[in-house]
């Protein structure tokens, strides 16, 4: 472990919880134990616990972020934190979890690939519990941590932690959740400190891993190896009226791998028009390269001259994805203005757009019970199965499969505010 | 108890990873906003964005100019590098500066030795309504301060300039929405994931040339109010500004500057850093966040930063 060395990997995760989870204290103590809080912040903090008449410092204190906020007491937003293990940089979302903010839970899993959910030991499996675990589900994070939080105050006992864990594992067997994805349970004292980075003497019992030695074992990259390679067009590089006169016929195609690889010499189709080609040469600024993968900024050059714009998509030949002028998707209502079926939004997917308007909304999902409900108009925070009919063709891959290629925005075009966000089904 | 047993790609580094994310926002920009500007002030951030830009754009040419915001009381070997690293590139390079707009009466001091950075925002309002840029593509991160991390990606801003926290688009996956009517913007921050760390790493990896003052050097300071502060600093035009007070002992110092602005609100650190490696190790056993003890302008109050964000500040 070196401090100037840089293949270390980087871990989007989550928490949800809400403020009496102690998930504040959870992210707090993260970034404690691993260093990350420098003297003149603790300092900062300290004093602010004094003012407010606590004992000790409060390390929820360094997760809230704005004036409002502060005033009322609550997190309204998702905010992001860093820190760094030496082996593994991590970009936290952190959400509240209350119910109206169901939508600031979409927004912080949309980008995450492990969630800790956060249980408080002396109350079990609550409402919220499930809300959060249908959330991360449906957004499609891979990897769960049950955080049994405050086993302090449950004397550590052994017996009711494993009738949580049970309680839990009967709910996510339910939603198809626990045949998904990767479930872990850890218990845990966030004020203590016992069980995140250390392991204190308090839990004989549990032999399992702290919940920093997940954090560094699980796996970065959300995608399985032989995922399809998918390369929606950014921008073209046409760079005619240079000086260099040899750039007079460069096209370069710039984009991010949304998912698989691609290597020089791949057999290639232009989505939506079907042109063929092979790629030429794939570079990274000045560096040219063999082959990319997911993730992956790059620019494409193609054999043959073919006219390809953004909005464009770029696949390996013989892949299965067609245009589509209808889709079908769960989709969170995000705007307080709520979702009206008479209205055209704009739907944003990959780097292309298209008007659209709801053929039908199925049914509505009460995030607490699961239930589906008849709806003909959404709410801020309501989540619901929709068709919607396309005036341009997308081309798209069910949510499940591929979370890039499966995922929209909808904007409404009066104030050009994201009013909601989309998955394929 | 693990259900699934899948194969993963190996993961790209998490430098690989920021710069592909920075890339593809930057690609973003160009592809959604009609006229973007990037905001360029000759420091490390900044410096890190340009690069960054040339891996998006290259072998074209970037898709907007460069602008600076220039208060006039900048460190002249900024400027200096400043106008070097634009003629490196080829790129056209704006400046508009808060002494033009105290000309125009737009900016008005309390009094002549006031720190000009919060004056910038004037300034740079004015800029985008001069040439009409939608979208302002910006270096800050949210590992700066508190009131950043829950900025966007893309950060809506009102005809005022005005950031309104509680009126902040919803930002999911990677799908940015840089769309704006007739006099509203943009403000894009393509390393808002990035930490003090990281850019330092990304310096050392990339090889990136820097202005001279964020390493080790000889330095007139004063200690004021328990911060290091820079005395008869000398400007592009020659003068001199930064008088100790009556009474000051001078010392003169090895310093270095962790965050480069406006010289009457940057402090340096101690330090015998002479290049990137030694800064990196300097930056991996600091026990002072980026700028806590350097920024002598946020620590007014708790929330000092978020209230001149909502006023338009950067």
């Amino acid at each position: 472990m070196s401090i100037t060395q840089h293949n270390d990997s980087l871990l989007r995760f989550m928490t949800c919880g809400s403020v009496d989870d102690g998930k504040s204290t959870l992210i707090g103590r993260l970034l404690f134990d691993t260093k990350t809080i420098l003297a003149d912040t603790l300092t900062q903090i300290s004093n602010t616990s004094k003012k407010r008449g606590m004992e000790a410092v409060d390390l929820s204190l360094l997760t809230d972020g704005l004036q409002a906020e502060r005033e009322q007491g609550i997190t309204i937003d998702v905010a992001y934190r860093y820190f760094s293990t030496g082996t593994r940089k991590y970009i936290i979302a952190d959400a509240p979890g209350h119910e109206q903010y169901t939508r600031n839970m979409v927004t912080a899993a949309s980008t995450a690939n492990l969630a800790i959910i956060l249980i408080d030991a002396r109350k079990g499996v609550l409402t919220q519990t499930r809300r959060h675990s249908y959330l991360a589900h449906l957004v499609g994070i891979q990897h769960i941590v049950v955080a049994v939080n405050k086993m302090d105050l449950m004397d550590y006992d052994q017996a009711n932690y494993d009738k949580i864990c049970a309680e839990y594992l009967v709910f996510a067997k339910e939603i198809g959740l626990a045949q998904a994805r990767d479930i872990r349970f850890i218990p845990m004292s966030a004020l203590n400190g016992d069980m995140l980075v250390d392991r204190l003497d308090n839990m004989p019992w549990y032999t399992g891993e702290t919940l920093l030695e997940m954090l560094e074992g699980a796996p970065a990259a959300d995608e399985e190896e032989n995922a399809e390679f998918r390369f929606p067009v950014q921008f073209v590089c046409r760079p005619h009226a240079s000086a260099d006169v040899d750039l007079h016929d460069f096209r370069g195609f710039m984009g991010r791998i949304e998912s698989g690889n691609i290597a020089v010499g791949d057999p290639v189709t232009v989505l939506p028009n079907g042109y063929q080609s092979k790629v030429k040469a794939i570079q990274i600024g000045d560096a040219q390269l063999q082959s990319a993968q997911t993730e992956q900024s790059v620019t494409l050059l193609l054999e043959d001259e073919i006219d390809t714009s953004r909005g464009d998509m770029i696949v390996k030949t013989g892949s299965k994805i067609e245009p589509v002028k209808q889709i079908e998707a769960h989709v969170c209502w995000l705007s307080e203005t709520p979702l009206s079926p008479a209205r055209t939004y704009i739907i944003r997917h990959t780097t292309r757009e298209s008007k659209a308007k709801v053929g039908n909304i199925q049914y509505k999902i009460d995030v607490n019970t699961l239930e589906q409900q008849p709806a003909t108009e959404l709410k801020m925070n309501d989540i619901a199965r929709i068709n919607f009919k396309l005036a341009q063709p997308l081309m798209v891959d069910s949510y499940t499969q591929n979370r890039a290629i499966g995922a929209f925005i909808v904007i409404d075009e009066s104030t050009n505010n994201t009013v909601g966000a989309g998955m394929i089904v | 108890m693990s259900n699934k047993k899948q194969s993963y790609h190996n993961p790209l580094s998490h430098l690989d990873w920021l710069e592909a994310e920075a890339i593809h926002i930057l690609r973003e920009v160009a592809g959604q906003c009609s006229n973007p500007v990037l905001l360029f002030s000759g420091g490390k951030d900044s410096l890190c964005i340009l690069r960054l830009a040339e891996k998006a754009f290259r072998p074209g040419r970037f898709p907007f100019p460069l602008m600076h915001i220039d208060t006039g009381h900048n460190y002249r070997e900024v400027i200096d590098f400043r106008d070097q690293r634009a003629a490196e590139l080829g790129e056209r390079l704006i400046v508009r500066s808060v002494e033009d707009s105290m000309k125009r009466g737009t900016v008005v001091l309390k009094t002549p030795d006031e720190p000009r950075n919060k004056h910038q925002s004037v300034t740079l309002l004015e800029a985008i309504e001069e040439f009409g840029f939608d979208c302002c593509i910006g270096g800050a991160r949210r590992d700066e301060e508190k009131a950043r991390a829950k900025e966007r990606i893309m950060s809506f801003r009102d005809e005022f300039g005005q950031w309104d926290p509680k009126n902040q688009r919803p930002e999911l996956w990677n799908l940015y929405n840089a769309r704006s009517h007739k006099g509203e913007n943009i403000r894009a921050f393509p390393i808002s994931n990035w930490t003090e760390m990281d850019v330092w790493q990304y310096i050392e990896r990339e090889n990136l040339e820097l202005p001279s003052i964020y390493f080790a050097h000889q330095r007139d300071v004063v200690m004021r109010g328990g911060a290091i502060v820079p005395v008869n600093v000398p400007l592009v035009s020659d003068e001199v500004i930064m008088p100790p007070k009556v009474g000051e002992e001078v010392i003169n110092m090895q310093v270095r500057f962790r965050t480069v602005g406006d010289i009457t609100c940057t402090a340096p650190v101690i330090s015998d850093a002479n290049n990137v490696s030694k800064i990196v190790l300097e930056t991996a056993t600091t026990t002072i966040t980026e700028r806590g003890a350097t920024r002598l302008d946020d620590q007014t109050s708790d929330a000092s930063m978020e209230q001149r964000k909502k006023e338009g500040y950067f």
